[in-house]
């Protein structure tokens, strides 16, 4: 789709042991990211957000999850290509922090307690970089300041429960460019924070991707969070891709019927006393999201979708080319 | 009724003891917090996490008690009352969690959820409370083949319906709802906040409605608080507070809302620094360090909350900003 791809996944499916049965938590699934990019993948809780990120780096429990098909293609810092579902163990660790720079929801999970901020920032520059103890510090305290942490040199010689959660995020956030990677991928990075303090956040991220030239894959559940940081929106159903394509055409002139529940069910700042004043109810998706262990047999969107009909019960969906790069899986997306 | 208001709270405040053997500072969770309800109106309290909308809202609810100031429920104090009669107080208030899944027990059947409340107040006959139960499930749309099975077979938007069931089955006057939508999905969200909404009208019930979703609090609330570091910045009645608010912390907290339309993308006002510890906050106004038009006079006293136009509260010393 676009000029310089730094991911590209085609066809990525992965699955999770269950009992006796493999569930797919992620179905066919292809998107890309290009250099300068930001990419926002968006749905509700379980519709496999996660699962994808975990693919890309490699993170699947081991035993229980794995990539059943598609190919996950990285372009490296050095220009080389790595189809990632095909490397593991030590490859996957030189790619992972070094090309791929992670943000997760809880900072304190990929913080380690026992050890200063300085020093685990230092530590990927000293792997992947091999970089000097000293050196490695020093770049650390450069990356703090980047991520606008006041008085850098002071704040690396603390640990993380000393700081707070905003600042937590930042250090993170400077742990994950560390090694200037090529790619970040935030999963749900603003999720935990106050919404003045995601506003700091979102607007730090922004500008260091700019800088950077970074290509950006941000997952959240947030539709306000992705048209303020996302220049292409992927959302997604129940481990499917239901709609893919820029911000600005998928957000005015969804092609699909639950991109287009979703963004009709989300409460607006500024309309919701005029809804009240008339007494109108908001507007919602009835029922609930099918659990994966029994989805439906074609659209997995058809037991609540207003517009079904029979075929949509009978197969799955093709993403169909809706025109202007936005895609769209729903068999009536020209009469919705 | 004789009196205006069925909740009057004045000058409610509620400070922790320090956790670790009782040195360092107490938490001051609530400060100096007034504010009244008539019957069968919605108040919204809005804020960021720790500003205290929880800790006032277990003081309504009769669940834990006041460092100072009084809440006169119905016209009737309530931080002087006998055991008894906090115990019937207590089936006149009910309180909605925000996690449906801690708040149910695992080991009960919804029917036996439903009628804990009921058995405990011993109102009505077995029978009677078993009606009662089937009744509000039925009020809150589950089928009526949900009494006898257990929480973890429904999903979370179905588990928050229980547990709005159960609040209601002692036919409440007051329903305090802390965050009851915050961990649901954007679609199942809707459906619980248009459910509550309905049955606040049918039942002309009062409610103090918590959670940091200021759109979502707009659509429930007739008026709306906003809080910072346990003191109210600005209270007015919904419509005016979103149209134009005054205080600038109010201004701050709505701009920094990402809005999901790409059309309507303004320059966003961002807030600088973190929010102080409410174990130290800043002397005069708490939001000062962080305030982006505040000057010298704000750090010395504490800004009253003072009645603009009419209804409209702000505590903010700064009358000359636009
Ligand atoms: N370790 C695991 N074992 C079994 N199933 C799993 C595991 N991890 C994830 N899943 C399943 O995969 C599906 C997708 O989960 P995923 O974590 O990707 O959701 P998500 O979109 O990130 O949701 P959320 O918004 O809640 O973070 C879920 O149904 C989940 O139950
Ligand atoms: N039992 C307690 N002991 C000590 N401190 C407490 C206790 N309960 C609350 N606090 C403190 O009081 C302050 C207000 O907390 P409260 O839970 O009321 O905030 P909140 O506005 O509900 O926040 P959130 O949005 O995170 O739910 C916080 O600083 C909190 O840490
Ligand atoms: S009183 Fe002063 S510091 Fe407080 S909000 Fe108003 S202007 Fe800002
Ligand atoms: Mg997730
Ligand atoms: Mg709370």
């Amino acid at each position: 789709m676009s000029a310089e791809p730094i991911l590209d996944i085609s066809g990525l499916t992965t699955v999770f042991r269950i009992g006796d049965r493999e569930i797919a938590a992620v179905r066919d699934l292809s998107l890309s990211v290009a250099t300068g990019e930001t990419v926002a993948l968006v749905g509700e809780s379980g519709s496999g957000k996660s699962v994808t990120s975990l693919s890309i780096m490699g993170l699947l429990p081991r035993g229980i999850g794995r990539i059943a098909a598609g190919t996950l293609r990285l372009r490296r810092k050095s220009g080389e290509t790595v189809e990632l579902q095909n490397i593991g163990g030590e490859a996957l660790r030189r790619v992972r922090g070094n090309d791929i720079g992670m943000v997760f929801q809880e900072p304190l999970t990929s913080l380690n307690p026992v050890y200063t901020i300085g020093e685990q920032i230092a530590e990927p520059i000293r792997i992947h970089l091999g970089k000097s103890h000293r050196e490695a510090l020093s770049d650390a305290i450069e990356r703090l300041e980047d991520v606008g942490i006041p008085d850098p040199s002071r704040r690396a010689g603390q640990y993380p429960h000393e700081l707070s959660g905003g600042m937590r995020q930042r250090a993170t956030i400077a742990m994950a460019l560390a090694c200037n990677p090529t790619l970040l991928i935030a999963d749900e990075p603003t999720t935990a924070l106050d919404v003045t303090i995601q506003a700091q956040i979102l607007d730090l991220l922004g500008r260091l991707q700019k800088e950077r030239g970074m290509g950006m894959l941000f997952v959240t559940h947030n539709l306000g969070v992705v048209a303020e940081i996302a220049d292409r929106v992927v959302v997604m159903y129940a481990g499917s891709v239901v709609e893919i394509g820029s911000v600005a055409r998928v957000f005015s002139r969804p092609r699909h019927p639950y991109t287009q529940g979703l963004m009709r069910s989300v409460p607006r700042l500024g309309t919701a006393t005029l809804l009240k004043e008339a007494g109108t109810p908001l507007p919602t998706i009835a029922g609930s999201v099918p659990s994966l262990m029994n989805l439906p047999q074609g659209c997995p969107f058809a037991p609540r979708c207003p517009h079904r009909l029979e075929a949509c019960e009978q197969a799955y969906p093709p993403l169909a080319d809706a025109g202007e790069d936005q895609f769209s899986r729903c068999i009536r997306w020209q009469e919705i | 009724m004789s009196h205006k208001f069925f909740l009057e709270v004045s000058e409610l405040g509620k400070d922790f003891a320090p956790v670790a053997f009782g040195r360092g500072p107490v938490v001051r969770a609530v400060q100096n917090v007034s504010f009244n309800i008539r019957r069968g109106e919605v108040v919204g309290l809005v804020g960021e996490s720790g500003s205290g909308k929880t800790t006032i809202g277990r003081m309504v609810a009769q669940l834990i008690e006041p460092t100072s100031g009084s809440i006169r429920f119905d016209g009737v104090e309530t931080t002087s009352l006998t055991r008894r009669e906090l115990r019937r107080m207590h089936a006149r208030v009910q309180y909605i969690f925000q996690d449906p899944f801690a708040s149910l027990s695992p080991r009960m059947t919804i029917g036996e959820i439903l009628v804990e409340g009921l058995d405990i107040q011993r109102i009505g006959s077995k029978s009677e409370r078993v009606a009662k139960a089937a009744q509000a499930l039925a009020s809150v749309d589950l089928p009526p083949d949900a009494i006898s099975r257990y929480p973890h077979e429904f999903s979370g938007g179905q588990r928050q319906r229980i547990g709005i069931a159960r609040a209601l089955t002692l036919a409440p006057e007051l329903i305090v709802a802390d965050e009851p939508v915050s961990a649901l999905d954007v679609s199942i969200q809707a459906q619980i906040v248009n459910l509550l909404r309905d049955l606040q009208m049918r039942l002309g019930l009062t409610m103090l409605f918590i959670a940091h979703d200021l759109a979502v609090v707009e659509y429930v609330a007739d008026t709306v608080i906003v809080l910072y570091l346990g003191r109210i910045m600005e209270m007015a009645p919904s419509r005016e507070l979103y149209a134009s608010p005054q205080h600038p912390y109010t201004r701050a907290l709505l701009s920094a809302v990402p809005s999901p339309d790409p059309s309507r993308h303004t320059a966003r006002q961002i807030l600088k620094g973190d929010i102080p510890s409410p174990a130290n906050p800043p002397s005069g106004c708490v939001f000062r360090t962080r305030c982006p038009v505040a000057i010298e006079a704000c750090a010395g006293a504490v800004p009253a909350l003072r009645e603009g136009a009419k209804g409209h509260f702000k505590a903010c010393i700064r009358d000359d900003l636009d």
